[in-house]
């Protein structure tokens, strides 16, 4: 398969990012599509592995048949490498775009050189088949009669949504935001993946006869009972947005916001030019948290004119390669710079945030102390207390678990963790009820959130059948 | 030792053994007189070559009890009238009477049943009891075991009962014919058991049984009687590689003895009971009903080859016209063969199918004897005539000493050939006239014009079948995506085989996940030990895929004219060939009906079974309205009418045809989309398809190429190639005896569906009925999930797989208990689901403490590494698991390719040498520089094939290691050229511990049914140590059918053999063994529980030092610098030692856990205790409950240990062994570098003579040895096989005489002079000299030979230079480097796979060209520079040394003779060589 010596020949290639000043300048995609053949070239140095780590239970969750694509794009068969990632994704422009892409870092490649461009491949065969209108709304051949309600539209939902209604059963999305798309309309910033790439798809999938309704909460709007009543099962996807907080003094300051209601006020604007309450225009910013909601945030504030962002992480700053006690295939521990942190910011390691100060309720400063860390133990060092200016707060330290309104609704009861009891495949224990993504498996990477999707149809299709 | 019911046949199958898998090989010889002349000097001649053909025979676990032996001799009437006459008893004229030797019971009423039943059935035959005789016997010869079972042996005399006038000589052999059968039917009938005849005969009497050669006139005091006179002796030495030799199954039969195995058995076996469908002789009369089956059940393949013979001659086929159509010769690809005969040979394909493999048989009918080669000519036979009309001919030369004046000619039989000693005509016979006269009865070649048809004669049909919706059928079929990319593209491309590396770590199809095809079921079986497998690309000439359609003929008359056959190259029709078949209708000669495989999906299993009965039914009724061509076919299947899985219709039709006797009326043709792959062509032709279109594979390589007719063509080209590697594997060279053989073995289809439709095929474990074969045939329809080549998420399940891969290393790297056991309890995990010793658990039983079982460094030397060659693997990871076994006292495996001398002596010195058929980098020094010496019979991913190392691949230093030079191919050929039968392994493992006395010499099996037989055998041959090896293993390049279909797993394997060796008492002579993905300590106790003491890993420690399963070995792009030699790559190599160490600590201590929980202190307390494991009966597989794994566990009812605890008794100290007085005389020379000098004479009893002191010469100073001459050793006599075996540098061993098989075999720089002996009266430079393969795989030395060697001279050389007279066929095979000068004739196929050195023939008749294989070489002459010089050296050091009188001529015209020396260079050499001298040149300018 492929280029058998392809990996020793070529160098690992990446798509190209927009100069920052000309990024920062608008709401677009940082990166800049590669050139076709570049891919094919990339495509080339998968070695079409004995046993593919990318599809192992370290790699990608989708499954996606990577060495397979790979192989069809070196050899330019674009459109069937589009079949075989749809076969095992639904959403492949979703990923290519938005996954921190475990598929590479367990690349068997990896273990002597950079790994293959996986995801950007990933993205290129969906984006191609789009802009060549391969990509066609599939309604099903037959109608089963089934009624399926998918309660949330983040890629969950979508994914149970679009295989469900591809097997024939009547689709209803219900989605209690005015629109579709869940975490990937107001949690994803548009420069990371502009709404059009989320529209299209939705408009394909009410092609194929699934049926939305925005603005419909579960267990408000519509009460649990009605729904299992109305419909043959019900899936719940409702995510996992339960931020983790941060109990300091002065934490009710105005000034300091979740960072999802921050990232989700952008949104809005991008998508209706509408002024947002929340700016960092000419602001000194603080984000809160490491991760990849903190790295947003920053470039989200450099985009709206910050005059200044720190982010503080209270973990210490990781190895620049790979940590030794995850080694490969294992999601390495190890330094991320994000595009975002090209951008500018700076990032400060094992800083803990002991309280805010302000001014007339709004924060004007923020309190710290450094630690020591030994092993999983931190203790404050002596004399590094500290207190810097900031007059906008942004905390990204992670999400703790599902809401309980429409689990409670539908008597899915919660585990300890704070998510939806049912089992990996989407099984909970009210009969007719599954429960697919963030909310069975708390927060999560989008690609498990369409895995999860995707199973739990299945489950829900063997419970129609065993229903007879 | 328990004792059998029947003292006539070996015990029941039980548990994992069956007796039919017995095989037997030996040593065989005649003596006779040209004139007829009667003598007992005949008999005693016979008997005292008996004696000394007695080490090829074997001896069990009763040393003095011999496999068997026996003599066949004219009916001696002097003698006979006398011993009856003292029993007042007249026998009349000879002719007039018949003697039965009888075998009977030793109570006396069952004996005097059984001598009743005899009297009554001649009786009703016609024939009168004239009286009995009790047969003298010495209890006292036979050993004990023979003992145990001893016949009452008495001789009947019959004669006809209305007068010797009405009945005599041949009618009244005939029916005495008949009486012997029906008295075996009788006998089986009446299930009275022990009573067997030996003879029963006008002509002839056979004094045979359970008996070593010296033992067989001691137990006949007749045959000592001087009144017992014979004109002719046939004599046989028997080693079966079983030890529950028998006393019927020693040699000779009625008409015959057999060296050798037949292959092509289980064909035969079908095929004979076909032709009795339409035999008819008028010299049966109604008779012949009666003597079916021709064949009983239950019997040996010599004696099954016996009994068909017999049955051809007594129903009036001429006794060498029978032998010939039973083993003809390789006349289909022999174009230079008369017409006549070629004619001859086709015409009678349509009666008889080869009867296939190793075999040189004699026959007589007592008053003709003869002898003949199969068409591979694999076994020994050579002969000499005396001055008085003497004629013996054996298994070796010099069995039975003559003078040398005495000798009016010698000879060897080559292959296909035959010689007939008549004392009716009083002459030899040779084959071109005995042949002659056969072809000449009929008009053959008239006949053949007149009634074959051929494709190119038939129409090209009119429509074409309308286009496949190729999607809908790949649904129907349940094709995916892999197999077409995987396995089709590449056949369609290149017109070859698919390769794969790194075995198969899929489930058995019984227990995989994803709905496998029907075909999975199966595995092929091949050849180990008791008969080679062939080379189907360098011995192409033996081969023929050539089939024959239409009715059968009658066997027993060929006075019947032309008859109607289709005839066709080989097994494979693409559509259009169908087509014109099909378009011939069903009037004409040709009747072709065409029945559909489809069964209503919808209706299950039992729907399946339904249609299968109904097609069965049609079948024969289209056969018995005359059609003669049956197509299955499945074209037209769709989602509601499924396909029948083609080979349960094949298998089903057959068997149906067979019980309906109607058989032999038609062939059967399947037109099918479901056959794809080599393998399941295999199986549809070996369930008894005669051909098979697979319409929908070749519509699948037709899409998207570039020119689809040769893509298509390429795809069957690749399936033909298959089918050959798949046949020369089991050493079967025809498909036509292939045909309806059912070589297969099948593991997880249940016994009803297989006694059924796949009658007579070993299904041991049971498994799938109906039910889920058809389940699974529609569930494939959504398996468009692949994975089983490589492993994918949703495919199927692979025990390496990225969660063990990746915990196993993690726990390799920190040495920790925890992490260990996180990759053990995963693999576990997925072992208990998937393979068969996960299906078993362990007993709860009393534990004991850890602290009291033995300990982890005690286990872990019990531990090896696989055999993974220096070439396969990078220096660096070879060198790192030598380093790692050595620190820990276990072994590492040097693999097939030599060693760095460098690493002798030291840490990164591998203790297990391993010798492989290539024998490359085989030295001396090599073999003493060991702890171990393995035999590499088979290995688990491909068994039976050879292999190529392509000349890219062969660097500066692997071309080192190798003895070879960098740049030129290598080639292993598939069997080794010294192991064709059990007796060569036993000759090959005596050389090696000629050469290393301390080292363990083990011999490496691959587990299938039947493997047990042949671990017997090996005990039998002195192994130390036998493994067994799972089919799963396997790093390095195979082709994919190989790797999924070859072999089966250990578990299967390993109690076969350890049963079986238990059975026979072997057991505790051997360590056994066992390889193929071990992983935890659970795996080990379970092999233990099995039956091994000892365990090989090799992809769990590689996995340890960094591999990822890339399954790239074979394109040498590892990119973790394992499995290549880039040192790009090898730099990326990050293994150590330490991880191997603590991998191998961790599995030792995870083992000794499970022992503590068992109870179990010490190890070899654990081997064979199947008692503590039962088949759990919770698996999560499906299918798992299934199966029933009883045989497994069966403890065959036998005392004591059931582990190796006495070892074996090499014999290096016998007299025979005269290198113990060779080192005592060469001591100065040993220590002190002083040149020695002595004699002695020598005959067929001294092997492997040279070879122990040369160990020690390399021993003491390397391979580079002493100077030349330093010690010289003159002989004088016929010396025994592997004579001057690895002699080293500065041994001189000089022979007046002549000499064995495998002279100079692995030569490492001695020197080797051979001629013959003073006195001679024949001219010694056309007659033969040295037996077959000498310089088999010489890396040094010389040899110079005046007289003609055998088949194979220098096979494999890599290095010696040599001079001969003349050779048989494939000289020079396969030679790597070396010299080469043969001054008169070659055989046939000359220079096949030569890929280095020069050969130099002197072609005085310009024939020679023809005689050379081309493929490799161009013929040269020979230029004015090095050569010329090189050449007439060795010339004239030839004519010195051996005073060759041809070598002489040549040189006193040398300038005229030069240019009659034909030069033999491989091109890539060639190529090399010139590249090199440019450089040099370039260096120096």
């Amino acid at each position: 398969m492929g280029d058998v010596t392809g990996f020793l020949k070529l160098a690992r290639a990446d798509p190209a990012k927009r100069p920052v000043a000309e990024r920062l300048a608008d709401w677009r995609e940082f990166t800049r599509p590669m050139a076709e053949t570049a891919l094919e070239e990339q495509g080339a140095r998968c070695m079409d592995c004995g046993v593919p780590f990318c599809q192992g239970d370290t790699g990608c969750p989708v499954q996606n048949v990577i060495p397979d694509w790979n192989d069809l794009v070196f050899r330019g068969r674009w459109r069937e490498a589009l079949d075989a990632l749809h076969a095992t994704n639904n959403f492949p422009e979703f990923t290519g775009r938005l996954c921190p892409a475990p598929c590479e870092t367990a690349c068997v490649l990896g273990i002597i050189d950079r790994p293959v461009s996986i995801r950007a491949i990933e993205q290129a065969i969906v984006d191609r088949g789009f802009a060549e209108g391969w990509i066609m709304p599939r309604p099903p051949a037959r109608e089963t009669g089934a009624r399926i309600a998918v309660v949330g539209s983040g890629p969950a939902g979508l994914a149970a949504a679009q295989q469900l209604r591809r097997m024939g059963h009547a689709v209803t999305v219900f989605e209690r935001d005015d629109r579709v798309g869940g975490l990937l309309r107001y949690g994803i910033p548009d420069f990371k993946m502009e709404k059009s790439v989320l529209d299209r798809r939705v408009d394909q999938m009410a092609a194929e006869g699934v049926v939305f309704r925005t603005g419909v909460a579960v267990g408000t709007d519509i009460a649990g009972r009605a729904l299992r009543e109305s419909f043959d099962a019900v899936i719940l996807a409702t995510g996992a947005p339960v931020a983790r907080e941060l109990a300091v003094p002065g934490r009710t300051l105005d000034g300091i916001y979740p960072a999802m209601t921050f990232l989700a006020a952008q949104n809005r604007v991008t998508a209706d030019g509408a002024p947002t309450p929340i700016s960092a225009h000419g602001k000194d910013v603080v984000i809160i948290g490491g991760g990849d909601t903190g790295s947003d945030c920053l470039g989200t504030s450099h985009r709206q004119g910050a005059r200044s962002v720190a982010q503080f992480e209270l973990l210490p700053e990781p190895p620049g390669a790979r940590a030794p006690h995850t080694p490969w295939p294992l999601w390495p521990m190890q330094l991320r710079t994000s595009h975002a942190h090209e951008e500018g910011g700076r990032r400060e390691w094992s800083v803990a945030t002991t309280g805010f100060t302000g001014t007339d309720g709004r924060v004007t400063h923020l309190h710290g102390v450094r630690l020591a860390w030994n092993g999983r133990e931190s203790a404050p060092v002596a004399g590094s207390e500290f207190t810097m200016p900031c007059d906008l707060v942004l905390l990204a330290m992670g999400f703790t678990g599902a809401e309980s309104d429409a689990c409670v609704a539908l008597d899915v009861p919660l585990t300890p963790r704070s998510v939806a009891s049912a089992s990996p495949d989407g099984v909970t224990p009210v009969p007719g009820v599954f429960a697919a993504g963030d909310v069975r498996r708390g927060a999560s990477l989008i690609v498990w959130a369409i895995r999860e999707g995707r199973d739990a149809a299945s489950s829900v299709s063997r419970y129609l059948a065993s229903r007879g | 030792m328990s004792s059998f019911p029947d003292p006539m046949t070996p015990p029941d199958a039980q548990g994992m053994y069956d007796p039919r898998d017995e095989h037997d090989a030996c040593g065989m010889g005649f003596v006779a007189h040209i004139k007829g002349q009667r003598s007992h000097g005949v008999i005693s001649r016979a008997l005292a070559l008996l004696d000394n053909l007695a080490h090829r025979g074997a001896e069990g676990c009763d040393p003095c009890t011999g496999d068997g032996s026996g003599v066949l001799i004219q009916l001696p009437h002097y003698f006979m009238a006398r011993a009856f006459g003292d029993r007042r008893v007249a026998l009349g004229e000879p002719g007039t009477y018949g003697i039965g030797m009888v075998f009977l019971p030793q109570a006396e009423s069952a004996r005097t049943t059984a001598e009743r039943l005899i009297e009554r059935i001649a009786t009703e035959e016609g024939l009168r009891t004239l009286g009995w005789r009790d047969v003298p016997v010495d209890e006292t010869a036979p050993g004990e075991t023979a003992l145990r079972t001893l016949p009452f042996v008495r001789q009947i005399a019959l004669a006809a009962a209305d007068g010797p006038t009405l009945l005599h000589g041949r009618a009244l052999e005939r029916r005495l014919y008949i009486v012997r059968r029906r008295v075996e039917q009788a006998a089986r009938a009446a299930s009275l058991s022990g009573v067997y005849m030996p003879s029963c005969s006008t002509r002839t009497l056979i004094y045979k049984g359970m008996l070593k050669p010296e033992q067989l006139p001691r137990f006949y005091p007749d045959l000592v009687d001087p009144d017992l006179a014979s004109a002719l002796a046939l004599v046989h030495s028997r080693f079966s590689t079983n030890t529950f030799p028998a006393w019927p199954l020693a040699h000779p039969y009625r008409m015959i003895c057999h060296n050798g195995e037949i292959n092509t058995l289980r064909g035969n076996l079908v095929w004979t009971r076909v032709r009795e469908e339409c035999a008819a002789s008028g010299l049966f009369g109604d008779d012949l009903a009666r003597l079916f089956p021709v064949v009983a059940d239950g019997q040996s393949d010599s004696a099954c080859f016996d009994n068909v013979l017999e049955f051809m001659v007594a129903g009036g086929v001429p006794l060498v016209q029978a032998v010939m159509m039973m083993i003809p010769e390789a006349w289909d690809n022999d174009k230079r063969m008369d017409p006549d005969r070629r004619a001859f040979y086709e015409y009678q394909s349509a009666a008889m199918e080869p009867w296939d493999g190793p075999a040189a048989i004699a026959f007589t009918d007592g008053v003709r004897i003869g002898a003949t080669l199969d068409r591979n000519g694999l076994r020994p036979a050579r002969y000499a005539v005396t001055h008085d009309d003497l004629v013996i001919l054996s298994s070796e030369a010099g069995a039975l000493p003559l003078r040398a004046d005495d000798v009016r000619t010698k000879g060897r039989l080559a292959p296909g050939r035959m010689l007939l000693v008549d004392t009716a005509k009083g002459r030899i016979v040779d084959d071109e006239e005995l042949k002659a006269e056969v072809v000449g009865r009929r008009p053959y070649a008239e006949w053949v014009a007149t009634g074959r048809t051929t494709l190119a004669d038939l129409p090209a049909p009119v429509t074409t079948p309308a286009p496949l919706d190729l999607a809908a059928e790949y649904r129907t079929f349940g094709y995916t995506a892999e197999e077409r990319r995987v396995v089709l593209a590449p056949m369609g491309a290149s017109g070859e085989e698919p390769i794969g590396s790194m075995g198969n770590d899929t489930p058995l199809a019984v227990l995989a996940d994803r709905p496998p095809l029907l075909f999975r079921y199966f595995k092929q079986l091949f050849a180990q030990v008791t008969n080679p497998a062939i080379d189907p690309i360098r011995e192409e000439l033996v081969m023929s895929l050539a089939v024959t359609l239409g009715r059968r003929r009658n066997v027993l008359d060929d006075g019947g004219g032309p008859l109607p056959q289709i005839r066709l190259a080989r097994p494979l029709l693409d559509d259009d060939e169908l087509a014109r078949i099909v378009a011939l209708g069903d009037t004409g000669p040709h009747r072709v009906v065409r029945l559909p495989m489809h069964w209503s999906a919808a209706g299950g299993g039992p729907a399946l079974a339904a249609a299968l009965d109904e097609l069965c039914t049609r079948a024969a009724d289209a056969v018995r309205a005359g059609a003669t061509l049956l197509v299955l076919s499945d074209r037209g299947s769709d989602d509601a009418l499924a396909p029948i899985p083609s080979l349960l219709a094949t298998g089903a039709v057959h068997h149906h045809l067979l019980r309906e006797r109607i058989r032999s009326e038609a062939s059967l043709l399947v037109e099918t989309g479901e056959a794809r792959e080599v393998a399941h062509v295999a199986l549809l032709v070996g369930y008894g398809a005669s051909a098979v279109n697979p319409y929908l594979a070749l519509a699948t390589v037709s899409v998207g190429a570039d020119d689809p007719a040769a893509a298509r063509a390429h795809y069957l080209k690749a399936v033909a190639k298959g089918l050959l590697k798949i046949l020369s594997k089991m050493g079967i060279s025809t498909v036509q005896s292939y045909c309806g053989a059912q070589i297969f073995e099948s593991v997880g289809l249940a016994r009803d569906v297989i006694a059924r439709y796949f009658t007579g095929t070993a299904a041991r474990l049971g498994g799938v009925g109906l039910d889920v074969i058809a389940a699974e045939t529609l569930a494939r329809r959504d398996a468009v999930t692949d994975g089983e080549y490589a492993y994918r998420a949703l495919g199927e399940h692979h025990a390496w797989n990225p969660r063990t891969i990746a915990a196993l290393q993690r726990a390799a790297r920190d040495g920790d208990a925890t992490t260990y056991d996180e990759f053990a309890d995963a693999a576990n995990a997925d072992s208990a689901a998937h393979t068969l010793r996960g299906l078993l658990e362990f007993v709860p039983t009393t534990p004991v403490p850890l602290d009291e079982v033995e300990s982890a460094a005690a286990i872990v030397r019990r531990f090896s590494t696989g055999a993974m060659s220096f070439g396969s693997l990078g220096k660096e990871a070879h060198e790192t698991l030598a380093a790692a076994m050595n620190r820990i006292g276990g072994r590492s495996n040097t693999g097939e390719g030599g060693e760095d001398r460098a690493r002798f002596g030291t840490e990164r010195m591998s203790a297990i040498k391993q010798v492989a058929s290539g024998r490359f980098g085989v030295t001396t020094e090599y073999l003493v520089n060991a702890r171990e010496l393995q035999i590499k019979i088979a290995q688990g991913a491909k068994p039976g094939e050879g292999g190529q190392l392509p000349g890219h691949k062969v660097d500066e230093t692997i071309a080192a290691t190798r003895f070879a030079t960098p740049g030129v191919s290598l080639i292993s050929p598939p069997p080794h050229h010294d192991i064709y039968s059990i007796e060569d392994l036993k000759q090959l493992i005596f050389d090696l511990k000629n050469v290393n006395p301390a080292a363990a010499i083990s011999v490496k099996l691959v587990a299938e049914a039947g493997v047990g037989t042949v671990a017997a055998g090996v005990a039998k041959a002195h192994a130390d140590r036998i493994v067994i090896a799972g089919e799963s293993g396997g790093t390095g390049a195979s082709p994919l059918s190989s790797i999924k279909y070859a072999g089966v797993p250990w578990e299967m394997g390993l109690a076969e053999a350890h049963q079986t060796l238990v059975l026979n008492g072997l057991r505790t002579r051997v360590r056994l063994e066992t390889d193929g993905q071990l992983k935890t300590g659970r795996d080990v106790v379970i092999a233990a529980l099995l039956g091994a003491e000892e365990f090989g890993f090799s992809t769990a420690p590689l996995i340890a030092v960094g591999c990822v399963m890339m399954r790239k070995c074979h394109l040498n792009t590892c990119p973790v610098g394992i499995a290549t030699q880039d040192p790009v790559l090898r730099a990326k190599f990050t293994g150590t030692p330490e991880q191997i160490i603590n991998y191998f600590f961790l599995v030792a201590e995870d083992a000794r856990r499970i022992m503590a929980a068992l109870g179990v202190r010490t190890f070899d307390e654990l081997i064979g205790r199947t008692d503590l494991v039962h088949q759990r009966t919770d698996s999560s597989h499906p299918k798992a409950n299934t199966l029933d794994l009883a045989p497994l566990l069966h403890r065959p009812a036998v005392d004591g240990p059931r582990y190796c605890v006495v070892g074996q008794e090499h014999g290096l100290h016998d007299a025979t062994v005269l290198d113990h007085v060779l080192l005592e005389r060469a001591r100065p020379a040993l220590e002190h570098g002083e040149a020695v000098r002595c004699s002695f004479p020598v005959g067929t009893a001294n092997r492997a003579l040279g070879a122990m002191l040369s160990g020690e010469i390399a021993r003491r100073h390397g391979h580079d040895g002493l100077p030349d001459d330093t010690i010289r050793v003159e002989l004088a006599g016929s010396v025994g096989q592997s004579f001057g075996a690895f002699a080293a540098r500065g041994l001189t061993l000089t022979l007046r005489g002549e000499a064995n098989d495998y002279v100079g075999k692995g030569l490492s720089g001695g020197r080797l002079i051979v001629k013959p002996p003073r006195g001679v009266r024949f001219i010694p430079e056309d007659t033969i000299l040295i037996g077959n393969t000498a310089l088999y795989g010489a890396t040094a030395g010389e040899a110079y030979i005046h007289g003609v060697a055998g088949e194979r001279f220098a096979v494999r050389n890599s290095g010696a230079s040599a001079v001969v007279e003349g050779v048989g066929d494939h000289g020079c095979e396969y030679m790597t480097g070396g010299t080469v000068v043969v001054l008169g004739r070659t055989g046939r196929n000359f220079a096949a796979g030569m890929s280095g050195g020069i050969a130099v023939v002197y072609d005085d008749d310009n024939t020679f060209a023809d005689r050379c294989n081309q493929a490799l070489v161009s013929l040269e002459r020979l230029d004015d520079g090095d050569d010329r010089t090189r050449i007439t050296a060795l010339v004239q050091m030839h004519a010195d040394l051996t005073g060759s009188g041809r070598a002489r001529q040549l040189l006193r015209r040398w300038t005229t003779a030069l240019p009659r020396f034909v030069k033999v260079i491989p091109r890539e050499y060639k190529q090399v060589l010139l590249r090199r001298s440019g450089q040099t040149e370039a260096a120096r300018g």
